[in-house]
């Protein structure tokens, strides 16, 4: 066991220290997060625990709802979970906090070893995509890191999801050690270690429960914002044109329902299409998104009570019937980057089929509403 | 969880059987269980399930697997197209982490 000392406040950058000096090695140690260090054979290592503070489950929200994102990382290098010794194991993640945070609650109690790769901020999954949570960044931490000093042994366990970054046979021929991958979900890890590093299919294979899908929603939402509130101005500017009243009361008629419409598609794409999705018909996303667009269109024009016996509010009707599912459908298509198992061949095809639909079908909807305001 | 597959018949995925030695690192690797162990060498065994993650192909120590890998996200196909950033996929700080077109895709 080696001696727990408090945090002493130090400037060292992640694991960059190749001078035999101990502390070397460490990752900053004033990181809020810390509940202490670690002193081995190859310096100070910080220490962690198994329980997020108010402020971790705090930014975790925040994060989730696209606040600071973009900056939600820690500092790469090895870090100690409770109080591991030179024979515990040795866990592998990227510097997204919220991956770093999933993985340390899943492991109440035990003494581990947690090797943080630089993934810039992103988790392990999509690093793995982009290869920064890659064999070469793999092979430098764990020699900048010093592991060989720190641990008897030789084997590290990656996430299952970081596999399309590294190649386990190069990392053991470049560093010795042997990778094992893990299961995919960090609440499988305790009892892939209880069995010896060994996961059953359950454990390697990616679903896409309601849960996860429903936890995606938020940052849906958040990055419809903006072109939601942009489009709104517009609708309610040209609403006021046309019709009978005047420009105030056309505009909170026909602006308002434009509005109204445009939440509608938000809803459908980016809220029912992510729960309902395997129940939505269809392969495609566009397809399902589609589909949610068409119902949610219905349904906005059966509450309102659509006058049928005039061509403006014909035109009008129609050109929701447009706009709403071709906004839906994109917007569901926009999900297949969330989802778990799309593929990129796939999605490009779907694409190349609905992309075109779902813009002349919004353009067409559009000129459909301008031309319903001009003529009534 | 059987409605959500995917679009069928698109994926790039190959394997040359000869070169494998049967070590059965893709089926470990692989999300969706992909692959099987036939005689002692691996085969594909639902094809259409593949996400063309690539993590097979990365660790088959007898590139023996072949596959396009990338990432199925709508939203980086778009922002390649509009050459907005780089081409892999529209999650995370970019070039800039102060560009805001990140995406809320693939996170």
């Amino acid at each position: 066991m080696y001696k727990i000392s408090l945090p002493v406040i130090s400037n060292n950058p992640d694991c960059r220290g190749t001078s035999n000096a101990p502390g070397a090695v460490s990752p900053r140690l004033n990181q809020p997060f810390l509940t202490g260090v670690i002193d081995t054979p190859a310096g100070i290592v910080p220490r962690v625990s198994s329980t997020l503070t108010w402020k971790d489950s705090r930014d975790q929200f925040k994060a989730r709802w696209g606040v600071g994102r973009m900056n939600y990382s820690i500092e790469p290098g090895l870090y100690a979970l409770n109080n591991p010794d030179a024979a515990s194991p040795v866990l592998v993640t990227a510097n997204y906090k919220m991956s770093f945070d999933k993985l340390r609650q899943a492991l109440p109690g035990q003494n581990l070893w947690i090797l943080v790769l630089d993934t810039k901020g992103i988790n392990v999954w999509c690093a793995a995509g982009k290869g920064t949570f890659g064999t070469e960044e793999l092979v430098s931490k764990i020699e900048n890191c010093r592991l060989k000093e720190t641990v008897n042994h030789r084997n590290i366990i990656l996430p299952q999801l970081g596999a399309p970054g590294v190649a386990a046979h190069e990392a053991k021929k470049r560093t010795g050690f042997k990778v094992y991958y893990g299961p995919v979900r960090s609440r499988d890890l305790a009892a892939y270690l209880d069995n010896g590093f060994k996961a059953d299919s359950k454990m390697r294979t990616v679903t896409f429960a309601l849960r996860d899908r429903a936890v995606l929603i938020p940052i849906e939402i958040v990055e419809v914002i903006k072109p939601f509130f942009l489009l709104a101005l517009i609708f309610l500017v040209l609403g006021g044109i046309g019709g009978s009243g005047s420009y105030l009361s056309n505009m909170l008629t026909y602006g308002l329902f434009a509005i109204m419409g445009l939440l509608a598609a938000i809803i459908a794409g980016a809220v029912l299409s992510p729960v309902l999705l395997p129940y939505l018909p269809g392969r495609a996303f566009s397809v399902k998104g589609f589909f949610i667009g068409i119902i949610a269109a219905i349904a906005l024009l059966y509450v309102r009570g659509v006058n049928f016996s005039a061509w403006p509010d014909r035109i009008e009707a129609l050109s929701w019937l447009l706009i709403i599912p071709s906004i839906a459908s994109y917007l569901a298509m926009n999900f297949t980057g969330a989802s778990t198992y799309t593929s990129l061949s796939g999605v490009k095809k779907e694409m190349r089929f609905a992309l075109p639909i779902q813009i002349c079908a919004a353009i067409f909807g559009a000129l459909l509403w301008l031309t319903s305001r001009l003529i009534s | 969880m059987n409605n959500l597959s995917y679009l069928k018949e698109v994926v790039t995925l190959k394997m040359d059987e000869n070169k494998c030695t049967g070590c059965g690192m893709c089926l470990e690797v692989c999300p969706h269980q992909v692959f099987k162990i036939n005689e002692n060498r691996a085969i594909i065994q639902k094809r259409d399930a593949c996400m063309e993650c690539g993590a097979c192909r990365k660790n088959c120590p007898a590139e023996a697997i072949y596959v396009e890998s990338g990432v199925g996200c709508a939203a980086a196909v778009i922002n390649s197209l509009l050459e907005k950033s780089d081409a892999a996929c529209c999650c995370g700080p970019q070039s800039s982490p102060q560009d805001k077109n990140g995406g809320g895709c693939c996170c």
